[in-house]
């Protein structure tokens, strides 16, 4: 079955079910004193130092969380809540209008529950964010700024932004910046010291770990004001019994996917040219959205004029290929993707799209089976036209 | 045959799918999101468009091992349904919106995307039989839905198919429960789906505003009363009206009509609420043509009742209703469907519906379902 939906989650490592299966069979609170509480502690600490030698980071700058959208919404509000608390007037949050729904909701939730002041960042129409904007953003009034989150790649149309540089700007501010690279680990090199950022949100699932196992790489100067109250296990900011299966899961994925990425990103780039090439051929109309050069090695994005989205999903699926609108909403139905819009597509163009995601158990195959299905598929799906 | 099973999330389309694919059918079964904005959980028997009804839908199909998807129809909806609806009432009729849902969204926009998406016919779960051909109306008279797909032309009856026709809703849900089905003992909905608060009047005064306007007396002219929006109000309406003014003889008053015009609502006495002169088009002929220029048959004017004979004489495009016996109440934008015995003939929407010089005697109400 050719799965082309790396982005929404991709196979775990069989290293990583090794060492879960392991980890799961192992007792032990890491919180406990005893014998079988400090080898649980063990192991979530030497996990700590894996995974912070993976992304640059250092092990005291890693808060584990049970996901992505835990770590986006502890950086997002957990930021916003120090920073105001620290300095009533810094209720400005800057972000881009491309972020994912976990960023974009939380501070959504943070203008309307909270008095934020929000400023969306615009991209261009490859998808990228200006440096020139960010900073014409924060000099409109440097002082009442909490927190900038600007994602590190895209998990729709794959571009990349350019974090360090924003970073740099927004450090000439002294304002911390955020970046959600959960797409990015693995894919591209990702150095959290490197690029000069204060928060990272990364995840397991989709680097080939366990799902609901993540983290949240936070500078050691950084307060954040913690969303879940209790026994304080990671750093004060986050409470929850650790989850030591599911940590040593994402480590031991995280540092295979990045001693990998170099390969990795060599072999999906050439699979994806093969299947950008063989889809503009098949459908000359063709819309291949996404910077040319600044993005992910993995992901295809395509408009189809004339189709819907749903009708080619729903065709691919029927002949085994599994591959995404972009973005799924709790209903299964696929609103126009904000990500588009933001990039000035019309609506018709937006749900005409579908995004194919290579990873790491893609082949050749895969990318056959789709240019071999492509051509039928966007003409019937073309007859069925827009609803 | 490759078909498209519509599921609502309810017992009956779970149930149609199942004996779809018993059938030997290859099916996918497809949710309709008709809501633009839906709510996450189903309030009481009302609607099938929250996400929970959804998430119902999904598990159906996950029992029966089908494919699933949700298709966005809420434009579709909102434009030819929901906003022919308001404009009915505003124009002083009252509309049947499940009627309109089938002829423009499940056997049009679904059915047409259906074929050209390459599969054969679309499955749904409504009470009703098709017989070569033929509308019938199912052997559950209380549950009987061939009044709402009267308005389907020969070619989208072709590409249809009704699993339940032949079942009353007692074995439907019976048959639910032994497939595993969790939504065997899930309310009937009922109400229009799309107003969730089952609120019709707030529903209407949100969309059209509330202008107040006279209440008059159809008989003598006389102002009786103040209403709070026109279209508040259906024809035959006898609670709610609000007025002060006590009748002679203290007989009751009904509703008579709705000017929306002059933002009046006309009341009168029963008997003036007595048709016996039916005016209806444009006209469906469900096997493609009339039966005739005249002909005798049964006639239903409200989707829960209603039933009585009536002589056809057909007009062009249009008919003309004579009912044997005269019926209380019939509203303009109402369909008229004919039947042969539990065979449907054909369906026409209601423009007028008149008195005749000869009317006299008792109307005859059969009523097929429990309102």
């Amino acid at each position: 079955m050719p799965y082309l939906d790396h982005a929404a989650t991709t196979p775990m490592l069989p290293e990583a079910v090794t060492a879960v299966t392991a980890a799961m069979g192992e007792l032990g609170n890491p919180s406990s004193l005893h014998t079988a509480g400090r080898r649980a502690r063990r192991r979530v600490e030497e996990s700590r130092e894996q995974l912070a030698a993976a992304v640059g980071a250092r092990p005291s700058e890693v808060i584990f969380t049970g996901g992505g959208t835990e770590a986006d919404n502890l950086a997002l509000k957990g930021l916003f809540w120090a920073r105001r608390t620290a300095d009533p007037g810094r209720t400005r949050v800057i972000t881009s209008a491309v972020e994912h729904h976990a960023v974009m909701d939380a501070v959504e939730w943070l203008e309307t529950h909270e008095g934020a002041k929000v400023v969306w960042l615009p991209v261009d129409r490859f998808g990228r964010v200006s440096p020139a904007d960010l900073r014409a953003a924060i000099e409109a009034d440097p002082d009442s700024v909490a927190l900038v989150s600007v994602m590190w790649a895209n998990n729709e149309v794959g571009t990349v932004q350019p974090v360090a540089e924003l970073a740099g700007i927004a450090h000439e501010y002294a304002i911390p910046l955020h970046s959600d690279a959960v797409q990015a680990v693995g894919a591209v090199p990702v150095d959290f010291a490197a690029a000069g950022l204060d928060a990272l949100t990364l995840t397991g699932h989709k680097l080939g770990g366990p799902y609901g196992a993540g983290a949240l790489l936070l500078r050691r100067d950084a307060a954040a004001t913690p969303l879940l109250h209790g026994g304080g296990q990671e750093r004060d900011v986050r409470s929850g019994t650790l989850d030591v299966p599911g940590i040593v899961g994402l480590s031991t994925a995280a540092a295979l996917a990045v001693e990998r990425q170099p390969q990795t990103y060599r072999r999906l780039d050439t699979l994806r040219r093969r299947l950008v090439e063989g889809v503009r051929e098949q459908v000359c109309d063709v819309l291949v959205n996404g910077h040319a050069s600044q993005r992910l090695p993995g992901i295809a994005h395509f408009s189809f004029p004339g189709c819907e989205g749903d009708s080619l999903l729903m065709l691919l699926d029927a002949r085994g290929i599994e591959c995404s609108t972009g973005s799924a909403c709790s209903a299964g139905v696929a609103q126009p993707s904000h990500v588009l819009l933001a990039m000035g597509a019309t609506p018709a163009q937006a749900r005409g799209s579908l995004r194919f995601s290579l990873g790491h158990t893609s082949t050749a195959e895969d990318v056959d089976a789709v240019l071999g299905a492509i051509g039928p598929v966007v003409e019937r799906a073309r007859k069925a036209g827009l609803s | 045959m490759k078909v498209l099973a519509a599921m609502s999330g309810g017992v009956d389309s779970a149930v149609a799918a199942a004996r779809a694919v018993d059938a030997g059918h290859e099916v996918t079964g497809v949710h309709l999101a008709l809501a633009a904005q839906p709510a996450t959980l189903r309030h009481g028997a009302r609607g099938c468009c929250t996400l929970e009804d959804s998430h119902d839908a999904r598990r159906a199909a996950d029992v029966l091992g089908i494919p699933f998807y949700v298709w966005d129809l809420a434009e579709r909806f909102r434009a030819d349904v929901i906003d022919d609806f308001v404009a009915e009432y505003a124009a002083g009729r009252t509309p049947n919106p499940c009627l309109r849902c089938n002829e423009k969204i499940k056997f049009a926009a679904v059915l047409d995307r259906a074929l050209a998406l390459g599969f054969d016919a679309v499955v749904t779960g409504h009470h009703a039989r098709l017989d070569g051909g033929t509308l019938r109306r199912s052997v559950d008279l209380a549950k009987d839905q061939s009044y709402v797909l009267a308005v389907l032309t020969p070619e989208q009856l072709a590409h249809s198919i009704f699993p339940l026709g032949d079942s009353t809703k007692e074995r439907v849900r019976a048959e639910a429960a032994a497939r595993g089905l969790a939504v065997a003992d899930k309310p009937d909905s009922h109400d229009i789906c799309f107003i969730a608060d089952g609120d019709t009047r707030g529903f209407l005064a949100r969309e059209l505003g509330s202008a107040e306007g006279p209440i008059v007396d159809a008989v003598s002219g006389e102002r009786l009363g103040t209403h709070h929006g026109a279209h508040g109000f259906t024809v035959g309406q006898r609670r709610g009206l609000n007025i002060t003014v006590p009748a002679p003889g203290g007989q009751p008053r009904y509703v008579l009509s709705i000017r929306p015009a002059d933002n009046t609502v006309v009341v009168g006495p029963g008997e003036l609420l007595q048709a016996d002169e039916i005016q209806a088009g444009p006209v469906l002929w469900t096997s493609g043509a009339a039966p005739g220029d005249a002909f005798d048959c049964l006639v239903q004017l409200r989707a829960h009742g209603m039933v009585g004979e009536a002589g056809i004489t057909v007009e062009g495009s249009r008919v003309l209703a004579r009912l044997r016996r005269p019926e209380r109440g019939v509203a303009a934008g109402q369909a008229l469907v004919m039947y042969d015995g539990d065979r449907v003939l054909g369906s026409a929407t209601i423009s007028d519906a008149r008195a005749s010089l000869s009317a006299a005697g008792t109307p005859l109400t059969t009523t097929l379902r429990d309102a």
